[in-house]
C-alpha cells in the first residue's frame, strides 16, 4: 500500500464514520431537495405561513430575507406576511397563546427555524408525507418517521388519512406489530398524493432554506473561490518547479 | 532611500538577522515529501481561527441567554457572519486533521528522537493545550451537544478520589454547566488558551530551528558540510521550501473550502446535528457523541468499565507521548531503513487510533464496548511492543547522505 493511498483509506474511514444510522425502521423517503428553485420555495414559503405558522414560530427568519433571497417582489413579499403591519424586519412568530398550546398538546409547539438542520430533509420529507390512521393514538394518527408523533395531521383534509400495513413479528410475549406501508386512504383528499407529495416537497425545500439561509450564498460564491485556488495552486505549482530546477532532486 | 532605511532599522532591531536565521539561511533537507507540509499549514490555520475568532467575538453574546441565538444571527445577520463562522468550525476540524497527520509524520520518520526530544515534548504540550481550546470553544454555540458534552466532560473530573466532586464543581462554577461556565470557557477560549498556544509554538518553532529538521531518510544533514559550513544536502528554507509551502497551501486551502462551501457540517461530524438545538438542562439528548477529534480518546474512555480508571486511560493515551522519545530505544529514526515489525505496530496503532475514532461517535452496545476494548488494547501495546521492538529489530543500513 503506498503511503498515499493509506491516507485516502484513512480519509474514507472518517467520512464513512459520518454517514448516520437510520432511525426508526421504516425507510426515509429521499425529499431531493433543490435550493436554486426559487418557485419551488417560495410555494413552500406559502404552505409554511399558511398551515405551520398558525402554531409554529420560525424566530430566526425574517420576512425580508425571504423576499431577497426568493427574488420575491413587493407585492408577493406581503402575500406571505400575516398582517398588513408586519414589516420586513419582523420575524415570523406563531400567534397561537403559549397557555392555550400548552393546555391543547401538552407542549409549546418547538420552533422550526432550524429543523431541517437538526433532522435532515429526507427525515422531514417523510414525517411530512407519512401521518397514518392510529385509532390508539390521541389525535388518531401516527407518523412513521416519528412513533407517537404529538401532533395532529394538520393537512389531513387535503391528504386524506393513509391507512397503516402492519407485520407481525415474533410469538407470543415478544409478539410485536411493524408498520411496514401506507395504504392510499379510505376517503381521499381534495389533494391527489402526487400532488401533495409536491407540496411537502416544497415545503420541505423551504424549511432547509430556512434552517440555513447562507446556503444559497455558500452556492453562490463557492465556484469562484475553487477557481480561485485552483489557479493559485497551478500557478504556485510552476512557481516552485522554476525555483527547484537548479536542485537535483 | 529604502536601503538607508532598512540599516537603520537593522542598526536597532535584527530584522535581516532574524530573517536570514530562519528563512533565507536557515538550512533544510532538500528531500521533504508530502507529509513535511502539515507544519507550516498548521500554522497558517493558526493564524485563521485567531483572525476569524476575533471577528466572531465582536457578534457573539457569551451568556446563556443570548448564545445560541447570537450564533444564529452571526449565521443571519452579520455581514459575511456565516463566512467567519464556518472557516472557524471547519478550521478547527481541519486544525486537528492536520495536527494528527503532523503527529504521524513525526512518528513514520522518528522525528521525536535525539535530539529533537523538546521540539516533540512541546508539540504533545500543543496538542494538549489545543484539545482544550477546542472543548471550550465547543460550548460557546451553547447548542445541546455542546451542553451536553461539557456535561459529560467536566464530570469526568468529579471521579478523581477525594477532591472530585469540588474540582468538578470549581470548573464549572456552578453545580451544572451554566451561565457562568460558559462565561469562563469564553474567556479561557479567546484569551487565555490561544496565548498559551502561542508561546509553546513559539518554543516549538524554535527548538526545531536550534537543532534543524529531520528528514524522510531521518539522515542528520549537519553531518556532511561544504568548505563554506553549509550542509551539502541542505537549501536554504526561503525561496525553496516558501514556494513549496505555498503550492501546499494552495491545495490544503482548495479542500478547505471545498468543505467549507459545499459540506459545513461534514456529515454531522464538524457541526454535530444536534447542536442545533438550543442547549436545554432538563433534556438530555439519547446520544451524546463528541466531535470526531475527541472520538478515539472518548471510545478509550468508555472502553474502562470503572470510570476513574477510564478517566486515567483516556489521560495516558495522550500523556504517554511525552515519553515517546525514550520508548523508542533504536537509534535509526526513518521507517525506511527499520523493521518489519515496527512498521506492523505503527500501521496497527494508526488503525486503532481510526478505528476508536469510528466507535467514539457511535453509541455504546456489547459490541462496539468488545470492539473498543480490543483496540484500546492494541493502542497501548503500540508503546510497550514499541519498547521492545526498538532494542531487538534488525535496521538497515542507514546512508551517509540523502538518497
Amino acid at each position: 500500500m503506498t503511503r498515499l493511498t493509506f491516507l485516502i483509506v484513512v480519509l474514507g474511514m472518517l467520512v464513512a464514520s459520518g454517514a448516520k444510522a437510520a432511525s426508526g425502521s421504516y425507510p426515509l423517503k429521499e425529499a431531493n431537495v433543490d435550493l436554486g428553485d426559487e418557485a419551488s420555495l417560495y410555494r413552500g414559503a406559502q404552505t409554511f405561513m399558511d398551515s405551520c405558522s398558525t402554531c409554529h414560530s420560525a424566530s430566526m427568519m425574517r420576512f425580508g430575507r425571504i423576499g431577497k433571497d426568493l427574488g420575491l417582489s413587493d407585492e408577493q413579499l406581503a402575500e406571505l406576511m400575516p398582517t398588513e403591519t408586519t414589516k420586513p424586519g419582523d420575524t415570523i412568530e406563531s400567534h397561537m397563546p403559549a397557555g392555550y398550546a400548552k393546555n391543547t398538546f401538552g407542549i409549546v409547539p418547538p420552533d422550526l427555524t432550524l429543523v431541517a438542520r437538526v433532522q435532515g430533509a429526507d427525515w422531514l420529507y417523510t414525517y411530512l408525507t407519512t401521518f397514518y390512521a392510529d385509532p390508539d393514538a390521541p389525535w388518531g394518527v401516527n407518523n412513521a418517521a416519528f412513533p407517537g408523533v404529538g401532533m395532529p395531521h394538520v393537512l389531513a383534509a387535503e391528504q386524506g388519512l393513509l391507512q397503516p400495513v402492519y407485520e407481525t413479528h415474533g410469538e407470543g410475549e415478544n409478539t410485536r406489530q411493524e408498520l411496514v406501508d401506507l395504504k392510499a386512504p379510505e376517503r381521499p383528499g381534495t389533494m391527489s398524493q402526487e400532488a401533495f407529495e409536491r407540496k411537502m416537497h416544497d415545503l420541505t425545500a423551504f424549511m432547509v432554506y430556512m434552517a440555513e439561509p447562507a446556503a444559497l450564498l455558500r452556492m453562490h460564491y463557492g465556484p469562484y473561490v475553487l477557481v480561485f485556488l485552483f489557479i493559485f495552486s497551478v500557478l504556485m505549482y510552476l512557481v516552485k518547479k522554476e525555483y527547484w530546477r537548479d536542485i537535483k532532486h | 532611500m529604502m536601503n538607508n532605511l532598512g540599516k537603520w532599522v537593522d542598526d536597532r532591531l535584527p530584522v535581516s538577522r532574524f530573517w536570514n536565521a530562519h528563512l533565507a539561511k536557515y538550512y533544510v533537507p532538500q528531500n521533504f515529501n508530502f507529509w513535511y507540509y502539515f507544519g507550516s499549514l498548521l500554522l497558517v490555520v493558526f493564524v485563521l481561527q485567531i483572525v476569524t475568532g476575533i471577528w466572531l467575538t465582536m457578534s457573539y453574546k457569551p451568556s446563556a441567554e443570548d448564545a445560541f441565538a447570537s450564533v444564529e444571527y452571526i449565521m443571519r445577520d452579520v455581514e459575511w457572519g456565516w463566512l467567519l463562522r464556518y472557516m472557524h468550525s471547519t478550521g478547527a476540524s481541519f486544525f486537528f486533521i492536520a495536527v494528527y497527520l503532523h503527529i504521524f509524520r513525526g512518528m513514520m520518520y522518528g522525528s521525536y528522537k535525539k535530539p529533537r526530544e523538546l521540539i516533540w515534548i512541546f508539540g504533545v504540550l500543543i496538542l494538549l493545550v489545543l484539545m482544550a481550546e477546542a472543548f471550550m470553544g465547543y460550548l460557546l454555540p451553547w447548542g445541546q451537544m455542546s451542553f451536553w458534552g461539557a456535561q459529560v466532560i467536566i464530570s469526568l473530573f468529579s471521579s478523581v478520589p477525594v477532591i472530585g466532586p469540588d474540582l468538578a464543581q470549581w470548573i464549572r462554577g456552578d453545580f451544572v454547566v451554566s451561565d457562568a461556565t460558559l462565561n469562563r470557557f469564553f474567556a479561557l477560549h479567546v484569551i487565555a488558551l490561544p496565548l498559551v498556544l502561542l508561546f509553546l509554538i513559539g518554543g516549538h518553532i524554535m527548538a526545531l530551528h536550534e537543532v534543524g529538521s529531520n528528514n524522510p531518510d531521518g539522515v542528520d544533514i549537519k553531518e556532511n558540510k561544504d568548505a563554506t559550513g553549509k550542509p551539502v544536502d541542505g537549501i536554504p528554507f526561503h525561496p525553496y521550501y516558501t514556494v513549496k509551502d505555498l503550492f501546499g497551501l494552495g491545495v490544503f486551502m482548495f479542500i478547505f473550502a471545498a468543505v467549507l462551501f459545499y459540506w459545513p457540517d461534514g456529515g454531522g461530524l464538524f457541526l454535530e446535528h444536534p447542536n442545533f438545538i438550543p442547549a436545554d438542562p432538563l433534556k438530555t439528548p439519547e446520544h451524546i457523541a463528541p466531535v470526531w477529534y475527541f472520538a478515539p480518546h472518548y471510545a478509550i474512555l468508555r472502553a474502562v468499565p470503572d470510570k476513574f480508571f477510564g478517566v486515567v486511560a483516556m489521560v495516558t493515551a495522550i500523556l504517554i507521548l511525552f515519553v515517546m522519545p525514550w520508548i523508542d530505544r533504536n537509534r535509526t529514526r526513518s521507517i525506511r531503513y527499520r523493521s518489519t515489525a515496527f512498521k506492523v505496530n505503527l500501521f496497527a496503532f494508526v488503525a486503532a487510533f481510526v478505528g476508536l475514532g469510528y466507535l467514539g461517535t457511535q453509541p455504546p452496545g456489547p459490541i462496539a464496548t468488545l470492539a473498543a476494548q480490543l483496540l484500546s488494547t492494541v493502542y497501548f501495546g503500540f508503546f510497550v511492543a514499541l519498547f521492545v521492538i526498538s532494542r531487538l529489530e534488525r535496521t538497515k543500513p542507514v546512508p551517509e547522505r540523502l538518497q
